[in-house]
């Protein structure tokens, strides 16, 4: 029962693109359907109708979670929006399910789950963040960073949506990678880092090694994200990636993991609440201050909360097909016994 | 009054704390902390704070020169606290680089003979790429912690009940 709630081995995709209502509601925004869900947004809160019920979140929180799922291409394993609605990645094919990661939505058979091809929800999604993102509203900042997100349809925020981040194939700063951000690129140093120093590194490297040795302010390009909860990849060692990323109020999402991750943080102080990744229910109050190193195990979610903007490194194992050894029970949740 | 970033150093150790609230264990997190590790560690020894099956985070405590270490892989490392400068060496002999499919770094007896590819100095908070096939040797100006991106190797220490939380 545990390996079948964790894979839904049986899942069958729902085909056909996505639609679009062809009015928009009293309050100026479309509705949208896939399979057999559909999305309506008001004032204040989004409905999700699905076979089995509806579902209301606050729009605020909705948005910011859908912003990570289409950014980080549904990520790994699952993204809880809350305790009952969230998405979780087949790689090529995505799961949307309302209760089931829910003990008590389950016990009463009051879930839904229905599966969707990755590009056809992820273009379901993106169209539903053009239309219902405000202008002056940016779901990737921090509420005190950016406008509201309620009210009635005026107009759009798509350059704020249309955010990429930052992928490293060896290391910042390297020639031909991805490099330092920079005043003049548009990156300054956000308000919550403004003791933090910019002085670079000296790279001094003999004629003919000019393109192999590299160094950058690593502190210093964390504290110039423009973003919160959405990692760049800085370094890259084999399938070793370091994905650091500057935090600030809420972790929109309720990450459930589908492989070990780690987390280290450099700055200031996070607390992560962590529950079990199939039921939900409450495990630990995880609170990690400047130095701290932990382990995020391979069959829990985590929340995370940063009262102050900080610096986070999350550590991630890129070696293709990780997610069925953990289902599978090959590697253990944990990494390391002693 | 504009906000303070805190960060931690070998004297002024910042560390959280792990409640438990249902059924876990605090085993689980393999909670550590970077600084606690270097200043309880001799100098040089490359202790491992993050496991991901074959690849690590490790730990080491600068103090002065380090042994010389060449490795098939890169590797990048931050310093974390002081100040260290890194000097480069591309080996004469071939022999000296690890084969291929070698993981980890591996110390080197003496200082190889090769031509000099140069130096980088990193102080607080700066990361450094490590290039596969380079002789490197980390020389500390003052006392420094840094945090190395590798493999696990011959040089890696593991020594998890010491440094976790339980």
């Amino acid at each position: 029962m545990e390996n079948d709630i964790v894979e839904f081995k049986g899942l069958v995709i729902t085909e056909g693109e996505h639609r679009v209502s062809d009015d928009v509601s009293t309050h100026g925004y479309h509705s949208f359907e896939i399979g057999q869900y559909r999305f309506e947004r008001d004032e204040y809160f989004v409905s999700i109708h699905h076979p089995k019920g509806t579902h209301s979140m606050d729009v605020d929180h909705f948005l910011r979670d859908t912003m990570r799922d289409v950014a980080w291409g549904f990520f790994y394993g699952w993204l809880n929006f809350d305790d009952v609605f969230g998405t979780c990645n087949r790689y090529g094919s995505v799961d949307m399910y309302t209760g089931t990661y829910n003990g008590a939505y389950r016990e009463a058979g009051s879930d839904y789950i229905e599966r969707f091809d990755s590009n056809e929800l992820l273009a379901c999604l993106k169209e539903m963040l053009s239309d219902w993102v405000n202008e002056g509203f940016n779901p990737f900042q921090a509420p005190q960073e950016t406008g509201t997100s309620v009210g009635r349809k005026n107009g759009n925020n798509d350059e704020a949506l249309a955010f990429q981040r930052e992928t490293a194939e060896r290391m910042v700063s390297m020639p031909g990678d991805a490099q330092i951000r920079t005043d003049e690129g548009g990156t300054p140093v956000n308000r919550h880092f403004s003791d933090v120093a910019q002085d670079e590194p000296e790279v001094l490297a003999e004629p003919g090694f000019e393109n192999e040795l590299g160094a950058y302010n690593f502190f210093a390009y964390l504290s110039r994200s423009p973003v919160t909860w959405n990692p760049s990849i800085a370094s890259v060692v084999k399938a070793s990636a370091y994905c650091p990323t500057s935090e600030e109020h809420a972790l929109p999402v309720i990450h459930g993991n589908d492989r070990v991750e780690w987390f280290i943080q450099l700055s200031d102080e996070l607390i992560w609440e962590t529950g079990d990744k199939v039921t939900g229910a409450p495990r630990a109050r995880v609170t990690m201050k400047a130095g701290d190193v932990s382990v995020m195990p391979a069959d829990i979610r985590h929340a995370g909360l940063s009262p102050k903007r900080s610096m986070l490194l999350v550590w991630e194992n890129m070696t293709p097909g990780l997610e069925k050894r953990y289902a599978s029970g090959e590697l253990p949740p944990v990494p390391v016994s002693f | 009054m504009p906000l303070k970033t805190v960060f931690s150093t070998m004297e002024n150790i910042q560390k959280g704390n792990i409640n438990i609230i249902g059924k876990d264990e605090k085993k689980n997190y393999l909670f550590s902390n970077i600084y606690e590790v270097a200043r309880d560690s001799l100098e040089y020894e490359r202790v491992v704070i993050a496991k991901n099956l074959e690849y690590t985070i490790e730990v080491s405590k600068a103090v002065g020169n380090s042994p010389w270490y060449i490795c098939a892989h890169d590797e990048t490392v931050v310093c974390m606290e002081g100040a260290t400068q890194i000097n480069f060496i591309k080996p004469s002999d071939g022999s000296v680089i690890p084969a291929e499919e070698k993981n980890g770094v591996v110390k080197l007896d003496r200082k190889p003979e090769g031509i000099k590819m140069g130096i980088v100095k990193i102080k607080f908070g700066h990361q450094a790429l490590l290039p596969a096939g380079a002789a490197y040797q980390f020389n500390a100006s003052e006392i420094s912690v840094l945090m190395i991106q590798s493999v696990i190797g011959d040089e890696s220490i593991e020594r998890w009940a010491d440094i976790c939380e339980v």
